[in-house]
């Protein structure tokens, strides 16, 4: 499987031949250089996935080194590549959604004068993602790791010109730096415990260190930290600030990196290290309560969102999650199969809103509106007419998301109510409950805002509104067919065995973590499965009910911010949590960095230590120079009195 | 006896020489001959990089003759693997500094000559294994570096010059009799008194106390030349007022200095030293690293930011210097190189705006990667070396100086961790305010991207960065036996 390197080859041919020689060619031929080469990658990732399932189901695992990367002492870290189920599955959905979601940014982005740079950043993307996948080691994760998120701050600020992108890049960049000091604590924890970073090395080391030992303050710490990490890169509690800002990005780079692939980096970790995680319990509920309350809070503030793209962001805070969650109660396997499938109808949401947003945009620029926000919900209304492939494709990803039978999301996120009910957290369950039900309201508010009703954009902007390109439509149509049948490859337990293929091919990935803690699967009755299912479609529907209720039945319309009072309010601004950091966190870190600056440096050692030594080095010097005066007497009489002063000593001792 | 390293340390001299005879009118004369004596200088130590044999700890290529036999004074140099790195960074960096030297137009002649010796300074003190040797280039580097901030620095220069001259003389005398001291309490059988440091390692035994003090004296020596807390206040403005070549050299290689000085002479032979203070040291390690970073976070100068963001980075090295075992000294070492490349590119790519505006005010500026996209690109990839992202050279040092440091001193490390993250703030945030946002000033508008003498001297940087990031073997092979060595020395 050696030839696995060229995954990662292709797209970083993309970004030097773009890079140095794109201005040789338009814009459009960068788009389809770079979608080539995601697309090579794509293949490349399909090959490997079949020989993969064509070997043993319990030797499916090849680890591959390429070349020596930092070996000093005892540490031994090669550049290579792990290659197992779990692998195959990120691979896949990687570089899958990103070969579409380069073809769709060739129609997204026309026009742009920094079209080639764009595709010059997203095939760096897709270079750092496949190395975080596949790398065989903490550390060469951590390459990916970082990479990515310096493609996720090149792109957030992609239209660098406004200061308010710029911005909310570097505020990604920064608070998944916090994140990413977890990672590196737990790095040396691990390496001061086991001596290596290598994966395979670190289980097996850890399942004979810990086995015997769970819950073992150390190994609890090591996950912390990770957890600590995944909280930044995935968007969690507390750190998940960054992600409704970043979507100032172009609308692809929102529904690739920020929806559909670099979020779940955290989730893939946390899943990769099944077995650190097995060994610490206290981590698992933490972990499980993150997701948990994450998923919740993030769909209330979902609630009241009224740009397209914010409404999305906090709903894939929310769904990030769930998959959280999922790994916390010890169903890694449910969380991965909900990072597919949220990745294909996410995506498809995205692209569906940056279909709208284009649309919109169209449509003010025929009646040259410059102060029309294209992305503000309450300038939309009825838009399904006009846009018929964006909306039945952005309704079909609605249905996914809101966990309707048939579709993909149905399957993933029952499966994670139904384990985190088996699991006997009720409070987990609850949270993912009560999460189900706002989402599927949020979302059909959503739609029902955007798509029905009276289209309420400047007079007569109307005119100007029209379906987007093939190059954007094909796409979605493709994700649609995803979000549907994505969800088949596990269907639920309760009609079979052997139904649940994702489960199964997954299963050696978690099996040893497993073993190490005895542990077994809950299984449910048939009777409580088919009730817990019956719940979730339930869920959903309330929210449905409620929201038509609500903004098609009553008609109600979202009102203009300042309208806002009360819960809504608070809702409508987030809880203030931005504000809150700003004034425990910033504030004060500003404040003590003048204060070193200002009063410390310049005043006090510069100030006072070094020039007030250089003064009473002057004052001293200058004291002493109007002693020698130069008069023969004053030095006669100095000396006099210095002799008496020294008899004076010898008669008194 | 072969002459290489000699030769590699006077051929600046000879250069220097040189210069007297070239007329002082011809400016392209001046520069291009200063071009080709750094770039001979260059080419003849490269070989010593494949020369070098790994597998020992002994000096190499060594030169040894009776200087002034009488007082045991020896001319004696000698290279191992720490020196190899240290050695091929300064005649690297020598081309490079002449190239960013294009704005000077005073004095060229003088100029250069004062780089030129300057360069002989340098790679006198990595080289010599004589104290009394080590201490005159020391000291020779001292004036030549006084007079290119003093003569060719900014508006306030006379007032850094001074600043950095009394500052390091200070710390200098102190080390000058711990020296002397040494010397009256060595004894070679059948010789008498030396300054030979490798002598000194093999007979001297100075008792327990005295080596408190004789740590305690090279060590504050040492720790004005780094600089560490809260001996760094000369930095900021050394950097702030001296030429851009002057503040590529004095962060690319003087700080080294001070770091080399540790490595080689205050640490293997005063271990007992070492290790009363080793918690002081690490502590002001770790202050440094998080107080300078902080500091860097509100500089409004773009130069003087990066010179506090130096007083961080380089407390990682002393952190791992401290730390003592393979991992954290081997990422002191590469961390000491690394600086040396991402600081002095740094401050060459200031120098560029700077040269064609005449403000390093950030406030100055704003939206330029708009006028000037490949030096935005060119900034972007040395600032992320700078940040420490892996793939790139910063990151290799810093996790193996953290991850070193984690086995022997945990809570330093977490704690120096957190620098990680504000090195991401200070320098993002400049990076923001001077290349994002909209173009606000009239006089950035018609700002031109960077030219052939200017990609000349970041290219090579360019190219370290990424090769150190991403095959560092190249030059951990060189270094680990020698790291082995000294730490066996410390720690013993």
């Amino acid at each position: 499987m050696d030839y696995a390197i060229l995954m990662i080859l292709f797209p970083l041919l993309g970004v030097v031949l773009n890079g140095f020689f794109g201005n040789r060619w338009s814009g459009k031929a960068a788009g389809i250089l770079a979608s080539t080469m995601i697309g090579a990658s794509f293949v490349v990732a399909v090959m490997i996935t079949m020989q993969l399932i064509g070997m043993d189901p319990h030797h499916r695992m090849e680890e591959i080194k390429y070349f020596t990367w930092i070996k000093v002492g005892g540490l031994n870290l090669d550049f290579g590549f792990l290659i197992d189920p779990l692998t195959t599955v990120m691979i896949l959905v990687v570089t899958g959604i990103s070969t579409l979601i380069h073809i769709y940014s060739i129609g997204y982005m026309h026009g742009d004068s920094r079209m080639r740079l764009f595709f010059v950043y997203l095939n760096l993307f897709v270079f750092f993602m496949l190395v975080l996948v596949l790398g065989n080691s903490y550390p060469i994760m951590f390459i990916g790791w970082e990479g990515v998120g310096l493609a996720s701050y090149l792109l957030i600020g992609f239209w660098w010109e406004d200061q308010s992108k710029a911005e909310a890049g570097m505020k990604a960049f920064v608070v998944n730096r916090i994140g990413d000091f977890g990672m590196l604590v737990a790095m040396f924890l691990l390496f001061s415990h086991l001596g290596t970073l290598t994966f395979t090395e670190v289980f097996d080391a850890a399942a004979i260190k810990w086995g015997h030992h769970i819950g073992n303050a150390t190994i609890t710490a090591i996950t912390l930290m990770l957890l600590l990490g995944a909280t930044g890169k995935s968007a969690q509690l507390p750190l998940y600030v960054w992600l409704p800002d970043a979507m100032a990005g172009p609308t692809p780079v929102s529904a690739l990196i920020h929806a559909a692939t670099m979020v779940t980096a955290g989730v893939y970790m946390i899943a990769r290290s099944n077995l650190l995680y097995m060994l610490a319990p206290t981590s698992m509920t933490v972990v499980a309560l993150v997701g948990g309350l994450t998923a919740f809070f993030a769909a209330t503030i979902g609630l009241k969102q009224m740009d397209i793209k914010k409404v999305l962001a906090y709903s894939t805070v929310s769904q990030l999650g769930y998959m959280v969650m999922a790994c916390g109660i010890g169903a890694f396997g449910a969380g991965v199969f909900h990072l597919m499938t949220h990745a294909f109808f996410k995506a498809l949401l995205f692209l569906g809103s940056g279909a709208v947003i284009h649309t919109m945009h169209g449509a003010l620029h025929h009646v040259h509106d410059h102060h029309t926000d294209p992305q503000d919900i309450r300038n939309m209304g009825g838009l399904r007419k006009y846009i018929p492939v964006t909306f039945s494709t952005f309704f079909i990803a609605t249905l996914a998301i809101a966990g309707i039978p048939g579709l993909s999301g149905f399957f993933s996120k029952d499966e994670i109510l139904a384990q985190s009910f088996a699991s006997g957290n009720m409070l987990a369950y609850g949270l993912g409950l009560a999460a189900a039900v706002i989402t599927a309201f949020y979302m059909f508010r959503l739609v029902f805002l955007t798509f029905y009703g009276e289209y309420k954009g400047p007079e007569g902007s109307a005119e100007g509104l029209h379906e987007s390109p093939k190059s954007m439509t094909v796409p979605l149509i493709i994700l649609a067919f995803l979000a549907i049948v994505g969800g088949y490859v596990g269907l639920p337990i309760v009609l079979g065995e052997n139904v649940n293929l994702f489960h199964n091919y997954m299963h050696p990935v978690f099996a040893h973590g497993q073993e190490v803690v005895h542990h077994h699967a809950n299984h449910l009755s048939h009777a409580t499965e088919w009730l817990l299912i019956g719940i979730s479609v339930a869920a959903a529907l309330v929210g449905i009910f409620l929201a038509w209720t609500i903004y098609r039945k009553q008609g109600k319309v979202a009102l203009p911010d300042a309208a806002q009072a009360g819960i809504d309010k608070v809702l409508l601004n987030k809880y203030y949590v931005d504000e809150l950091y700003n004034f425990i966190v910033i504030k004060p870190l500003i404040g003590i960095c003048n204060f070193a600056w200002k009063i410390f440096d310049a005043g006090f050692i510069d100030g006072i230590l070094v020039l007030g030594s250089a003064k009473s080095v002057r004052w001293i010097g200058g004291g002493v120079r109007r002693l020698q005066t130069g008069v023969v007497g004053n030095y006669a009489f100095m000396l006099a009195v210095g002799i008496l002063v020294l008899l004076i000593a010898f008669l008194v001792n | 006896m072969s002459i290489w390293l000699s030769s590699i340390v006077f051929i600046p001299t000879l250069g220097a020489l040189l210069f007297l005879l070239l007329p002082a009118r011809s400016a392209k004369t001046l520069r291009n001959a200063a071009l080709v004596v750094m770039l001979i200088d260059f080419v003849v130590s490269l070989p010593l990089f494949w020369m070098f044999d790994p597998s020992t700890s002994k000096f190499q290529f060594v030169e040894q003759a009776p200087w002034v036999p009488s007082l045991g004074i020896n001319y004696h140099l000698g290279l191992d693997g720490i020196s190899l790195l240290l050695v091929l960074l300064t005649t690297f960096l020598g081309p490079i500094v002449v190239l960013g030297s294009s704005a000077v137009t005073k004095h060229l002649k003088g100029y250069f000559i004062s780089m030129l010796l300057l360069q002989t300074g340098m790679l006198g003190t990595f080289l010599s294994l004589d104290l009394f040797l080590f201490y005159i280039f020391w000291e020779v580097m001292l004036i030549p570096m006084y007079f290119l901030i003093g003569i060719w620095g900014g508006v306030e220069r006379i007032y850094a010059a001074v600043k950095f001259f009394i500052y390091t003389m200070v710390g200098s005398l102190l080390m000058l009799v711990g020296i002397l001291w040494i010397y009256f309490n060595t004894t070679v059988p059948g010789i008498g008194h030396t300054f030979d440091y490798t002598q000194i390692l093999r007979y001297a035994d100075f008792g327990a106390q005295a080596q408190l003090w004789l740590f305690a004296a090279f060590a504050l020596a040492f720790a004005i030349k780094v600089p560490m807390f809260p001996f760094h206040t000369w930095l900021p403005d050394a950097h702030v007022q001296a030429p851009t070549a002057g503040s590529v050299i004095l962060a690319g290689v003087l700080l080294k200095m001070g770091t080399y000085g540790y490595i080689r002479f205050a640490m293997p032979m005063f271990p007992h030293g070492v290790e009363t203070f080793k918690p002081l040291m690490l502590t002001l390690a770790v202050i440094g690293i998080i107080y300078g970073a902080m500091v860097s976070i509100v500089q409004t100068d773009m130069k003087k930011l990066v010179a506090y963001s130096s007083v961080s980075h380089l407390g990682f090295v002393m952190l791992g210097l401290f730390a003592l075992n393979q991992q954290a000294v081997t990422g002191a070492l590469i961390q000491m190189v690394s600086h040396g490349l991402s600081t002095g590119a740094l401050f060459l790519l200031v120098g560029v705006v700077y040269d064609r505006r005449h403000t390093r005010l950030i406030a100055d500026y704003g939206g330029i990667a708009t006028v000037m996209p490949k030096y935005a690109a060119v900034f972007m990839i040395v600032m992320l070396s700078s940040v420490g992202l892996p793939g790139l050279n910063g990151f290799v040092g810093e996790f193996l100086i953290l991850l070193g440091t984690y086995k022997t001193a945990p809570v330093f490390a977490i704690l120096a961790a957190t620098g990680v993250i504000l090195a991401a703030v200070y320098l993002l945030w400049m990076f923001r305010r001077v290349f994002y946002g909209e173009l606000v000033h009239e006089e950035n508008k018609g700002l031109k991207d960077l030219k052939g003498i200017e990609w000349a001297s970041l290219l090579p940087i360019l190219v370290f960065i990424f090769w150190i990031g991403i095959y560092p073997s190249t030059f951990l092979n060189k270094v680990t036996v020698s790291i082995t060595h000294f730490i066996g020395q410390v720690a013993h």
